[in-house]
């Protein structure tokens, strides 16, 4: 039998208890893994367990391709219309608007994030995103197409059919929702594989899709490891879609085994390393904020971070010292106090990773400027730090940290900037100070990235796209595009009256 | 002074309050310089069910001035896609939570049976209420290429404004949703004139709009006669697009109006027929499974008493199935239960009003005087209440008032044809073009009938189903623009291009 994770929330921003099974999620029900193994769920902010849940494996996936593909064939897919398909997801996003505190508390629980902004953020942007596409549900429309009078001529776009979904650690619940909102709104079932690190709110996701109403089989979660279940889903014969956010690594193993397998088709959310170019007239004050947002914001693990901040030098001065000032009052501490800004990071596995790259900043010679030790001597926390005196071979200044470490370069030249903040294997994001608009959109135009702000940082809506040029991705999420990752065109000719001459 | 009525509903004897002023950012109140009142009429039972303000010139002035007012401040550009997704949403919950008492309501002022409203009018607008939710977050424009190096183009589809909505009194809630939800879907704010014969229903969605949290000004309800109302909404300077369903003539001073004044977008959809009207044809070819077109058939013109915009008000039997086919349709007509609404057994109720009775009769007396077969119905029930029953002609041809113009009630043309050809050329044979109806087995002839017909709507092997999300409207002079789907989208934002240079110096002198 699978466990049931109970816990009582006594914190000065949340009390609350919570009580649930943390089995596998397949075909309706909760349940224990094949090999009846479980995983250590970790509390980052002090390192010691939180539960174990169940350990999924390949037979695991298996089944839950079996529930996915009955459902598909039977509740779902085209036999349940868009707008029934809507109205359901529209009952799952109020029923987390009923338990957001509750989503919230697990959040910050799991993945470190301050409760605050898992509440303020995370769990708003989430339910936003269910809504969002409950709305496209019923607008999935093909075209009819003049070919001659002799033919009608149409396509429709179906859904796929089971698609696969791994998820990431560092925003799990709204990852969550990224995932499932396009492909059950646009008739597909889901067999999905969240991080280890953080399942907690994508198991709470699934008992609130159970109350919801969705027939079994539609939703299926199966918690496991990369290398088994992961590996498992996007090697599976019978699941012809991967989406995946995460690693550019893994993204490369994915999209491997999709090839390897059946060549199901693959769209990829990876990392970046996003530069945020600040010229000598941008409104300073404004772009030390944002700057600061958006290379700190939920510890630096995000992979739009502006994590290249690049200041002309008329500027630079003074842009360094307001953005220390503002790093330097960041608040690190417990997710559940009331002003904390920045927790732990998510693991033990991702501090070393984050320390061994402050320590081969500093090897590479490199001057940290703040931070750049641990904060505290409790759980994975990391002071906001800061380097500079950088070198672009750096491995500080080509490869993804994923912490609270940015590297401040100053420019002079106008020319050259566009080529430096394009010299990245990486393209996911970018931004751009100042008040010249014509400056701002001829230079947003030539950066070779996905999303460009301009006088900001790190906004995003569920209908506006977001993805990934070069190695930061395949495919756009969010937005009307995200539709045409779920759905296969078919082009249907029928012939009224053409006549084949035979000889 | 008191704006509610309590009126008790005569089969389950509870009271339910309506509301019965005129309703003016978000509260009911009196008439600005009017004392007069509109008598609405119970049309099972002919009695007077209350009375509501009938609005005047200066009260629509006030509205108008009111979802102005909203439309730059609280609503417009003010407001998010994803607010206004919101709000749309919480109204539909509340119809949803509400469709018992709104359904005995529309049954007491319409005569639609009360299962009838609840399940299918009520039903269906708050699908559609749902739908354009979907859609208020959706409204996108283009990112256009001119030059890559000087500049960049693009659209915005912004909100036209202030609407002025005309609905009828055939599917009064059903019309409601069909004009209130892609309006303010897209931003726009509303002053709805309800029809003067069924007013009760938009009043009581009023208060729900008001429960749901739009803001004050942003949906106004002025019932009013259509030349007062109706005339002042049309030819005012100060709203932007008027949407109107109903006659063909109204339709035309509507459109007029809209010229003389400020050019403000007119929109209309025909629905009742004074003189001219619509007439759609329904067509049963001789491969088409006859017992279920049979039920089609009955259903286009039987539905909601045939007082709806696209019956199947001409029905064209090929030769070789004639007889069979009249005789299955005839015993099927035969099954509709016309009476009550509160009766659980109706089917259909009366017609809307006396004016609207004594029209479908003069029709019925113009056919068996003009020479037409009676193969059912044609006799005046006893008794009071405006009750049609089921009445069918045959023999008929085509220069008989009854094949030509618009009865709108339960009155069915039969006619016959030899070729698939003489098919067509009869069904189209009309100065109108909102629905038409083929069965046939035949796929290759589905599709060449349905590409030849000249209707808004064609419906193959099927009769009146619409979807919120499919299109609708009428070809020819049953109207212009389309309702429903996401077409519908196009008649309530106005297009601005936005041309920004950034790399172009201007000449000068030339």
């Amino acid at each position: 039998m699978p466990a049931v994770f109970t816990h009582e929330f006594n914190t000065p921003v949340y009390k609350g208890k919570v009580s649930f099974n943390t089995g596998l999620f397949i075909n309706g029900q909760f349940v224990d893994g094949s090999d009846g193994t479980t995983i250590d769920v970790i509390n980052p902010t002090d390192g010691k367990v939180t539960t174990s849940i169940s350990e999924g494996t390949q037979k695991d996936v298996d089944l839950a391709v079996d529930a996915a593909e009955k459902a598909f064939e039977t509740t779902w897919g085209l036999n349940c219309p868009g707008n029934k398909r809507g109205l359901l997801l529209s009952k799952l996003a109020s029923l987390m608007e009923e338990h957001a505190d509750e989503l919230a508390a697990l959040e910050a629980l799991d993945n470190g994030k301050a409760f605050n902004a898992a509440r303020g953020k995370d769990v708003p942007g989430a339910i936003a995103c269910i809504r969002y596409f409950a709305g496209w549900a019923d607008k999935i429309s093909g075209r009819v197409i003049e070919t001659t009078e002799e033919r009608f001529t149409y396509t429709r776009h179906e859904p796929i059919g089971v698609v696969g979904q791994i998820i990431p650690w560092n925003f799990p619940l709204l990852m969550f929702t990224w995932k499932i909102a396009p492909a059950l709104a646009t008739g597909n079932t889901v067999v999905l594989k969240p991080s280890e690190f953080t399942p907690l709110t994508a198991i709470r996701m699934c008992h609130l899709a159970k109350e919801a109403g969705f027939p079994p089989g539609i939703l299926n979660v199966v918690t496991g490891y990369g290398n088994t279940v992961g590996s498992a889903i996007s090697s599976h014969m019978r699941i012809h879609k991967v989406a995946f956010t995460g690693s550019t690594l893994v993204g490369r193993k994915i999209m491997e085994a999709a090839a390897k397998s059946n060549l199901k088709n693959v769209t990829l959310e990876l990392g970046g390393k996003s530069p945020n170019i600040i010229f000598n007239d941008a409104d300073l004050e404004q772009a030390v904020h944002w700057a600061m947002l958006g290379i700190f914001l939920n510890q630096g693990q995000s992979c739009l971070a502006g994590s290249r901040i690049f200041v002309q030098e008329g500027i630079y001065d003074e842009f360094l010292k307001r953005f220390t000032d503002k790093s330097r009052s960041i608040k690190v501490g417990d997710p559940f106090a009331p002003d904390t800004f920045q927790g732990p990071q998510v693991s033990k596995i991702q501090y070393d990773r984050i320390m061994g790259y402050i320590d081969s900043g500093k090897k590479d010679g490199a001057r940290i400027h703040i931070g750049g030790e641990r904060h505290g001597s409790e759980g994975y926390f990391i002071q906001p730090t800061i380097f500079l005196d950088t070198h672009p071979d750096m491995r500080i200044v080509k490869e993804e940290i994923f912490g609270p470490v940015s590297v401040v370069i100053k420019f002079k030249d106008e020319e050259d900037i566009v080529r430096q903040a394009n010299d990245t294997v990486y393209g996911l994001a970018a931004a751009v100070f100042t008040k010249d608009v014509n400056r701002a959109i001829t230079t947003a135009h030539k950066l070779k990235a996905g999303t460009v702000w301009v006088n900001c940082y790190g906004l995003s809506n569920p209908n506006v796209p977001f993805g990934g040029y070069k190695q930061s991705g395949i495919g756009r999420e969010m937005g009307e595009y995200a539709l045409a990752n779920y759905t296969e065109v078919k082009a249907v000719n029928v012939n009224l009256g053409l006549k084949i001459m035979s000889n | 002074m008191d704006q509610t009525a309590r009126i008790t509903i005569p089969a389950t004897g509870q009271i339910v309050e309506i509301p019965t002023g005129l309703f003016i950012n978000n509260e009911f109140v009196s008439s600005v310089d009017s004392q007069e009142r509109i008598q609405v009429v119970n049309p099972a039972t002919e009695d007077i069910i209350c009375s509501v303000v009938a609005g005047s010139e200066k009260d629509i002035d006030a509205a108008v001035a009111a979802a102005r007012a909203a439309f730059s401040t609280t609503w417009g550009k003010n407001v998010t896609g994803f607010e206004r997704s919101r709000l749309l949403n919480k109204l539909a919950d509340l119809i949803e939570r509400d469709s018992q008492v709104l359904a005995e309501i529309e049954s007491l002022n319409n005569g639609k049976p009360v299962r009838i409203a609840r399940d299918f009018d009520i039903g269906d607008s708050i699908q559609c209420l749902r739908y354009y939710a979907g859609w208020a977050d959706k409204i996108v424009g283009q990112t256009i290429e001119v030059n890559n190096k000087t500049k960049i183009a693009f659209t915005r589809h912004e909100p036209i404004g202030v609407c002025g909505q005309i609905i009828p009194w055939n599917y009064p809630i059903n019309m409601w949703a069909w004009k209130v939800a892609p309006a303010l879907a897209c931003g726009c704010t509303i002053v709805m004139k309800p029809s003067e014969l069924t007013p009760l229903t938009a009043l009581v969605l009023s208060k729900l709009i008001a429960e749901a949290g739009f803001p004050p000004g942003v949906v106004n309800t002025i019932p009013s006669l259509g030349p007062v109302g109706g005339a002042a909404l049309s030819r005012h300077m100060d709203v932007d697009k008027v949407a109107f369903t109903g006659s063909t003539t109204t339709g035309r001073k509507i459109m007029e109006a809209a010229a003389k004044s400020n050019l403000k977008k007119a929109c209309h959809t025909r629905e009742v027929s004074l003189e001219l009207g619509g007439k759609s044809p329904h067509i049963i070819f001789e491969s088409a499974d006859l017992d279920q077109a049979a039920n089609w058939a009955c259903l286009g013109i039987l539905y909601n008493t045939g007082q709806d915009c696209t019956a199947g008000s001409r029905l064209y039997v090929q030769d070789t199935i004639y007889d069979k086919f009249l005789h299955l349709l005839v015993e099927k007509a035969k099954q509709l239960v016309i009476g009550d609404g509160f009766d659980e057994k109706s089917g259909g109720g009366p017609v809307v009003s006396k004016a609207q009775y004594d029209k479908v009769w003069s029709y019925i007396e113009s056919g068996k005087s003009q020479g037409a077969e009676l193969v059912l119905g044609g006799k005046k029930r006893p008794g009071k209440g405006y009750f049609v029953d089921p009445t069918i002609f045959t023999n008929v041809t085509r220069d008989m008032r009854i094949v030509q113009d618009e009865i709108f009630g339960p009155v069915l043309s039969v006619g016959r044809f030899k070729t698939e050809q003489e098919a067509i050329a009869l069904a189209n044979d009309t100065s109108y073009g909102l629905g038409a109806g083929l069965h046939s087995a035949d796929a290759s002839q589905c599709m060449r009938v349905s590409s030849a017909l000249e209707a808004g709507t064609v419906w193959v092997n099927q009769y009146n189903i619409l979807g919120n999300n499919v299109p609708f409207g009428g070809k020819k002079q049953s109207g212009i623009g389309r309702e429903l789907g996401s077409y519908a989208l196009e008649e309530y934002t106005e297009v601005k291009a936005v041309h920004w240079n950034f790399g172009e110096q201007a000449e000068w002198p030339l």
